[in-house]
């Protein structure tokens, strides 16, 4: 790998100039490598960071035949990396106006990166530096255990896809202190809540005895408060101080539940393990906003791209070469979801609503279709609003709150049905729908989602036993990747594992009444009876019962 | 055609006209109503298998929003992947890596890979990918897919309800399921039948033959001491010696007395010394002629042909391997009639259609062995592959043929690849049931029975039971 010329970085700092005239931010400082195709046999295994560590699974071809996007974070093939400084991959034999639109598009990226808050808990560190860090310690690891860091590797990569992302965001994104004391937080939080198990009427009155005891003395009102506690639950000192004591951060995720909680781990020698997990966790938090943002993030790149190119000066009689390009790439397939075509789309239509003030509640009131299309109060403000978009918004948020009838109509959007031709043995496409709610549930329901597994302490308490739930989603769990899962979850928790998830136990067409013949095939109407069960890992035998 | 679905229809009156239980009725009705014709749909190997480029409305109805990426949109940079080579070389550390998994207590990771991508004529080659999964607990879709339609965005005119376009069901190309990405560039490794051969051996302790019976000269020679020579050679032979010199001795009359012989005062000639020379021996070798059996039968559509064929690429990777490359293999295909195809391509892609007569595969099989005197050369195996089904349902035709094949081969494996639930076994299992020969002639023919949800797993545990030699409970 080597850095792009002096020449072409020219024509980079040139684009980051017009770039930031124009409104992006972004850390001046980038790195631009061309890149071989021998080196990305290095880098995609590698989900493009030079540094990360070396796992023997990056030699092999991995099948993905199922839920291939649901095995997320380790398949992500991008250009640009979200590290400090920013790094990018280029092929060595781009012309110069080619390039002009990619470094928009790259540095666009970037400004998403090192704005939009879903990226937050990326911005305090360079990745690529940690990665190295981990890599050596992992390395290190790898000399002194041979291949049972591997193992930890691989049994901390089968749940790292259950990281406690949001939980994570939204630990940073709250305010420091809410000014309480940590007796009143566990009096309110967990002990009327979890220990007590108060009803709410009781639990409202303490809230309004405590506000009364605070207004009547500010200085010594929660004193007061506690006084009369005392000889309500004469036990609350004691279980307070007991908390106080063995006080935990309740864990974000599994994994970190198994960092803190596992006997195996905690074990002198099983120490070691605990930073190969902590690697790999990281890893994958370091990856959830790319894939929750891909629509916005590349609909953004797109926007800038197109936008800046046009105004670019230096790239006066490219422009027909560059049409073609770029509707290779943001054009709207016929069939298809291409998020750089949906993603730039959105942008200018909501630009252009705000332009014309339509982000109003003045506008969202009136029903008459003329007026709406007339509609203008010359606001202008259209920029200014994607910008805070781009900041707050992920693609769910993105696509819910913005992608409506009149963009479906403005675009010709629908949404695209497959059936089975039995006879003559070929899947028809055909136009299913054209409501924007359908098109949105479609879309929303091909975003990235993996499952909701939460650990369950009641059920947990008996013989060490980990108790798992898969919260019902509508969704079922692949089979087959269950039995190894749960061994390297009993494997890293040191005693037996339970997972509590729900199956289909029949499924059929709707039957539509008063048609005598059930439903036509391909009738969306699907009756499914789920059924709850239960897995259990126990001396890596995996049995299944249903509940 | 018309000629021979007059035929079909004929077959399927007289066999009505015999009787059928409804059931079997409306099978056989159902493919006599498929339908089609046995071309190879698949362009011929090298051809360019890419999907059709931007101007196919559906390139792209398949792709996920996660599939595209910038280096391929807007660098023109495919995914990359380990050359052959180096795949080559890693693949004996994954398997060792796979064996040390087992010996700590863990499942095996490493798959061979599933490896069909055999070219026209070019037999013996198969394409390995060593691959593996990385298990996590991830939501399953498939089955919304099955039975509800697959979704996705679209643009521009139509009605609702207006069709915009279809593709094939089997996807064209030949691509062998699970290849990874597929089509996104050379990524294969390529390797030989033999190989897989002797991963499957070594990786997945299939037997080792005990007997196959050493049967044809070959042009091979080994260099033994076993011919003798007067004057020079490599090796003296004393005791061969010692007797011309007596010999020689006698006749010149020196011995008078044989009860006293006095060996210093022998006369020994240039000519007495016999020794051992090197010499060519021609050397006599077992090998080995498959016979692979498909119904391609209307009924075999998807799944059941694709195990079946996997499940022959296989076996006929473990023969290779057994046979030291001394393997010679013959395709054929059956549905009423059996025909004899040039090579695996064909066998493997030609498309199903007609009915079923599973007799007539056997048959042709007695006939090619009679006809070309294939037993005193060859050990002979026959593999079938087939959905179960069959036209003659007491299995009037299919046991004579078989018991006659019997008295000539080293091993009949018959596979019947289940669609659906089928309690009741099929009408091959059935009959082959009825007619006791898999407990009576276990040491020849045997019987795997696959479900629908087939792994890779399964399948090499079906040729285990295909070709061991131990006896297995029927």
């Amino acid at each position: 790998m080597e850095l792009i010329d002096q020449h072409t970085k020219s024509i980079m700092e040139g684009c980051k100039r017009r770039a930031q005239d124009a409104g992006l931010r972004f850390q001046d400082e980038t790195l631009e490598y061309i890149v071989t195709n021998r080196d990305l046999l290095e880098l995609a295994p590698k989900v493009m960071i030079p540094t990360l560590y070396d796992y023997w699974v990056h030699d092999v071809e991995v099948l993905r035949e199922k839920g291939k996007y649901e095995l997320y974070p380790h398949n992500p093939y991008e250009t640009v990396i979200n590290t400090r400084p920013a790094i990018s991959f280029y092929n060595d034999n781009n012309p110069d106006w080619l390039n002009v639109m990619i470094f928009y598009h790259v540095l666009a990226h970037v400004d998403f990166f090192q704005n939009n808050l879903f990226f937050k808990h990326t911005w305090e560190y360079d990745f690529a530096g940690q990665a190295l860090s981990d890599k050596r310690i992992i390395a290190r690891l790898r000399a002194e255990k041979g291949r049972w860091v591997d193992y930890i590797i691989e049994f901390a990569r089968g749940v790292d896809n259950l990281v406690g992302y949001h939980s994570e965001l939204s630990q940073m994104s709250r305010p420091f202190d809410t000014g309480l004391s940590s007796q009143v937080n566990y009096y309110f939080d967990v002990f009327l809540q979890t220990e007590k198990r108060v009803k709410i009427n009781t639990y409202v009155q303490e809230i309004e005895r405590y506000n009364r005891c605070l207004a009547s003395d500010h200085r010594q009102g929660e004193k007061t408060f506690f006084a009369v506690v005392d000889k309500k639950y004469p036990e609350f000192k004691a279980v307070y101080g007991k908390y106080l004591a063995e006080r935990r951060v309740p864990p974000r995720d599994l994994m970190q539940f198994l960092l803190k909680n596992s006997p195996f781990l905690n074990k002198g020698q099983n120490k070691w393990m605990q930073a190969v997990i902590e690697v790999v966790r990281n890893t994958s938090l370091f990856f959830q906003p790319q894939i929750r943002t891909k629509i916005m993030n590349e609909g953004w790149a797109s926007y800038w791209h197109e936008t800046l190119f046009l105004q670019d000066d230096r790239i006066k009689g490219h422009e027909v070469d560059f049409a073609r390009v770029n509707s290779a790439v943001t054009a709207m397939p016929r069939v298809g979801m291409n998020p750089y075509a949906m993603g730039m789309r959105l942008f200018y239509y909501i630009e252009e609503l705000g332009n014309k003030g339509k982000h109003s509640i003045a506008f969202r009131q009136i029903r008459d279709a003329h007026q709406r299309k007339t509609f203008d109060l010359g606001t202008g403000d259209g920029r200014q609003f994607i910008f805070k978009l781009r900041e707050n918004l992920n693609d769910f948020l993105f696509i819910n709150a913005f992608l409506d009838q009149d963009f479906m109509n403005r675009h010709n959007l629908f949404v695209v049905g497959r059936r089975m031709n039995q006879e003559r043995m070929v899947w028809e496409y055909y136009v299913k729908s054209r409501k924007v709610e359908d098109y949105r549930k479609m879309l929303l329901d091909s975003l990235y989602h993996p499952p909701h597994i939460v650990i369950d302490p009641q059920k947990s308490e008996t013989n060490g036993t980990l108790y798992l739930d898969h919260r019902f989603e509508e969704k079922p769990l692949v089979k087959d990747y269950i039995a190894n899962t749960m061994l390297g979850i009993e494997f890293l928790w040191g005693s037996p594992v339970q997972l509590e998830t729900s199956e289909i136990e029949s499924i059929e067409p709707v039957k539509k009444d008063g048609d005598s013949n059930g439903a036509e095939p391909g009738s969306d109407e699907l009756d499914i009876k789920w059924r709850r069960v239960r897995y259990t890992m126990k001396d890596k035998k995996l049995t299944r019962e249903n509940l | 055609m018309g000629g021979m679905d007059d035929n079909l229809h004929r077959l399927f009156s007289a066999l009505k006209a015999r009787g059928l239980t409804p059931a079997q009725e409306q099978k056989f009705q159902a493919e006599l109503d498929a339908g089609g014709r046995h071309d190879t749909t698949h362009p011929p190997a090298g051809a360019d298998t890419r999907p059709a480029g931007p101007h196919d409305p559906l390139a792209r109805a398949e792709w996920s929003l996660y599939r595209y990426t910038d280096p391929d949109q807007l660098l023109d940079l495919a995914p990359a992947r380990p050359s052959y080579e180096v795949c080559l070389r890693s693949i004996d550390e994954l398997l060792e890596r796979d064996r040390l998994r087992e010996k700590d207590g863990f499942p095996r990771k490493i798959r061979v890979g599933r490896l069909i991508k055999p070219g026209r004529g070019t037999r013996g080659k198969v394409v390995v990918v060593p691959t593996t999964v990385e298990e996590k607990f991830v939501h399953d879709t498939s089955f919304k897919e099955s039975l509800e339609e697959g979704q996705t965005g679209g643009t521009g005119e139509g009605e609702e309800g207006e069709i915009i376009g279809e593709r094939p069901v089997r996807p064209e190309g030949g691509e062998g399921s699970g290849a990874g990405e597929g089509q996104s560039g050379p990524h294969e490794l390529e390797s030989n039948a033999y190989d897989l051969g002797k991963i499957l051996t070594e990786q997945f302790q299939l037997p080792n033959l005990k007997n196959k019976g050493k049967k044809r000269s070959l042009t091979r020679y080994t260099y033994e001491l076993t011919d003798k020579n007067r004057g020079f050679g490599q090796l003296l032979d004393k005791k061969a010696t010692l007797r011309r010199i007596l010999e020689t001795n006698l006749t010149l009359g020196r011995i008078s007395d044989v009860s006293d012989i006095d060996p210093s005062q022998f006369l020994i000639g240039p000519g007495d010394k016999v020794y051992r020379i090197l010499s060519r021996e021609k050397d006599f070798e077992s090998q080995a002629m498959v016979f692979f059996l498909r119904d391609y039968s209307a009924s075999m559509a998807g799944k059941p042909t694709e195990l079946v064929v996997a499940q022959h690429v296989l076996i006929y990777a473990w023969l290779l391997y057994q046979y030291e490359g001394q393997v010679e293999s013959r395709f054929i295909l059956h549905d009423t009639d059996a025909t004899e195809v040039e090579d695996f391509y064909t066998y493997y892609n030609s498309r199903v259609a007609g009915g079923t007569k599973v007799a007539s595969a056997f048959r042709l099989v007695n006939e090619i062995v009679e006809k070309e005197d294939l037993v005193r050369d060859y050990n002979i195996y026959v593999f079938h592959g087939t959905d179960g089904d069959d036209w003659d349902t007491e299995g009037d035709e299919s046991i004579p043929v078989i018991e006659q094949m019997l008295t000539y081969v080293n091993r009949v494996g018959i596979t019947i690849a289940q669609q659906g639930s089928g309690t009741d076994g099929t009408e091959v299992e059935k009959y082959l049931k009825k007619s006791g020969l898999l407990e009576k002639r276990q040491d020849l023919l045997r019987l795997d029975i696959l479900g629908e949800d087939t792994d890779e797993t399964r399948l090499i545990e079906g040729i285990r039971r295909l070709i061991s030699e131990e006896p297995i409970k029927v």
